[in-house]
């Protein structure tokens, strides 16, 4: 007893003297650690910025500069919803030229993806029948989808290159929906679809009422992820179909050999991308807390 | 005449036997209670009752009537409190009565719902989400589901088990009151003697697994409403305890070795000390001697 009191007490009073001298180093990290969800960043964007000067000026002589891209992007910028010409826009329009379209194939995706979803989960018969060729089809690069939309929609005539697009956009973005929708589906437990039995709930009050709200956070995984890739196919579909929008731009100033605005247009990509990724999350973690 | 009635019924999942010739009548409005080791396989005979699953052999009838499937007429209340975690409790009330009840407008649904959250208490937190709730609250959210179903056979399965001794014996008293008001048939399933004996007409015990079986029942006469501080003494319900208890024990696999023998205890009245000592109450012990019978048991 009395041996293991001893050195308890002796630790005791080391903690209470060493904070003293450890106080001044404390408080200079606090400040910075204030600042450095901004300072870190604009270091990280100084060296991007810094190394695309140097490539630039070096290994690749076509590549624009930094000050050069801006003075050519300045005009889409500054005047965002200006019109000139059909491939002459402002950024802004461009992006919601492309943003519509994104939407309408997304909206194709969840609609096609999301009862599928559900009838994989569902059926063991249906995933057995099912799975491989959703894994197969899976994989295949929007690049590859788009001709054979092509080719559906021959018929379409002047309409054919926005169903082709609109149908790249749908089948590749589909796929996230319908597996977590499925793996969703499967992880309902049992104790819920029991409520229902006892209930005598029909077919269709179980669907809403019960398996519908259970699977809603796995859905919108779903959702967010199946965003992504519709974000991702708009691009390669807008090119290939030369329809206006940030893609369209991208490959139509590459072809003019100006590539001034070519690091734009990645950028704006970019940005709208994460943004959206952002507002899927804010909807998906509301739906995470039941 | 009975009113649920398990014939020969046996249960396995793979080539487990869980439950195995079970026989059981039960008459309306009788409290049975249902004691059994934990994993004995009381669940599946709750999910028998309610029709869930089917049994292997056997059958299963109430009102003469052979069940098909789940329905409810026969209330469960699930070990697990299964409420819908993204309705309120209110909605999870409104859901059953919603189902139970489509002949009544939307007014005499909510009024009927209304009645039952405010039967377990639960008025002021009707708009909580489950997982804003104490576990008490939860099973009481579920007692009161079901409840509004007015169901014809009330099935509790170890509604008490998960909670602590206090909230424990207010839901007891709960479940006692809500009983005896209604009259209705309950079978109540759980792993605690006590329990049993307070709350039920016949207490029964189910065998330790795998196989396990129900062995005969004993009924239980005590007094109601009964209150669990002067029971404890009450040479009646030890009684009812030690034949649960050695039932219980006799059906356990393993074969005990025990001595029964008398012990005498001392005509002693504990005293309390910090009070002080007047000479005018200075009297002699108080308790008379007393024997008892004990069982001992000899581990070889
Ligand atoms: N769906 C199932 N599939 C396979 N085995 C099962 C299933 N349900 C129960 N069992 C088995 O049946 C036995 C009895 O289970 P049950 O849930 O009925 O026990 P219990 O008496 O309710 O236990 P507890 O007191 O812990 O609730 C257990 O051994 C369990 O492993
Ligand atoms: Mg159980």
């Amino acid at each position: 007893m009395r041996d293991s009191t001893v050195p308890t007490a002796i630790s005791a009073s080391a903690v209470a003297v060493t904070p003293t001298p450890a106080k001044l180093p404390s408080s200079n990290r606090v400040a910075f650690a204030k600042f450095d969800w901004l300072l870190l960043p604009l270091v990280g964007i100084a060296a991007v910025v810094g190394l695309w000067f140097a490539l630039s000026a070096t290994l690749s002589k076509d590549l624009p500069n930094p000050i050069k891209t801006w003075e050519a992007s300045k005009p889409y910028i500054l005047e965002p919803l200006a019109k000139r010409g059909e491939l002459d826009q402002g950024i802004l329009r461009f992006t919601w030229l492309s943003l519509i379209l994104v939407a309408k194939g997304y909206l194709m995706a969840l609609v096609v993806g999301t009862p599928l979803g559900f009838v994989l989960g569902l059926s063991k018969t249906m995933t057995k029948a099912l799975d491989p060729i959703i894994q197969v089809l899976r994989p295949v690069s929007p690049l590859a989808w788009l001709p054979l939309g092509m080719v559906l929609f021959l018929g379409a005539g002047r309409q054919a290159s926005e169903l082709a697009a609109l149908f790249t956009i749908a089948i590749c973005a589909m796929w996230p929906t319908v597996l977590t929708t499925a793996v969703g589906v499967r992880a309902i437990p049992q104790d819920y679809l029991n409520v229902a039995k006892v209930l005598k709930l029909s077919r269709w009050n179980t669907l809403t009422k019960v398996m519908i709200p259970a699977t809603l956070p796995y859905m919108f995984t779903g959702f967010r992820l199946s965003l992504g890739i519709a974000w991702l196919v708009i691009v390669a579909a807008e090119m290939l179909t030369g329809r206006p929008g940030v893609g369209g731009f991208l490959w139509q100033q590459y072809n003019a050999l100006v590539y001034e605005q070519i690091i734009l247009c990645i950028l704006t990509i970019g940005v709208v991308g994460f943004i959206l990724d952002r507002l899927m999350s804010v909807v998906e973690r509301r739906f995470k807390t039941i | 005449m009975s009113f649920l009635e398990l014939n020969q019924v046996s249960k396995s999942y793979g080539s487990t036997e869980v439950l195995s010739n079970i026989n059981l009548r039960i008459s309306e409005g009788e409290f049975v209670a249902i004691v059994g080791y934990s994993g004995a396989g009381k669940t599946t005979l709750m999910s028998l009752f309610a029709g869930l699953i089917q049994p292997d052999t056997g059958t299963v009838t109430l009102a003469g009537q052979r069940m098909a499937g789940p329905g409810p007429d026969r209330g469960l209340v699930f070990q697990n409190y299964s409420l819908l975690p993204w309705l309120t409790v209110f909605e999870n009330v409104k859901l059953a009565v919603d189902q139970v009840f489509p002949g009544k407008t939307e007014m005499e649904r909510i009024k009927h719902t209304e009645k039952f959250v405010a039967m377990v208490n639960l008025r002021s937190a009707r708009e909580k989400l489950p997982s804003e709730l104490s576990g008490g609250m939860r099973q009481r959210v579920s007692v009161a589901r079901t409840l509004a179903m007015n169901p014809k056979v009330l099935l509790l399965d170890e509604p008490l088990s998960a909670l602590d001794a206090l909230t424990r014996s207010t839901l007891r008293d709960e479940i006692a009151r809500i009983w005896q008001e209604s009259r209705m048939t309950v079978v109540l399933v759980t792993n605690d003697p006590d329990e049993a004996i307070l709350l039920a007409d016949r207490v029964i015990p189910l065998t330790r697994g795998p196989s396990a079986t129900l062995v005969s029942g004993i009924d239980i006469h005590l007094p109601r409403p009964r209150d669990r501080r002067f029971l404890n003494e009450n040479a009646e319900f030890k009684m009812c305890r030690n034949q649960v208890v050695t039932s219980l024990l006799a059906a356990g696999a393993k074969p005990k070795t025990t001595i029964t023998r008398d012990l005498v205890l001392p005509d002693i009245q504990p005293e309390d000390i910090s009070t002080p000592r007047l000479s005018s109450n200075r009297r002699g012990p108080t308790r008379a001697r007393e024997r008892r019978r004990e069982e001992v048991e000899i581990i070889p």
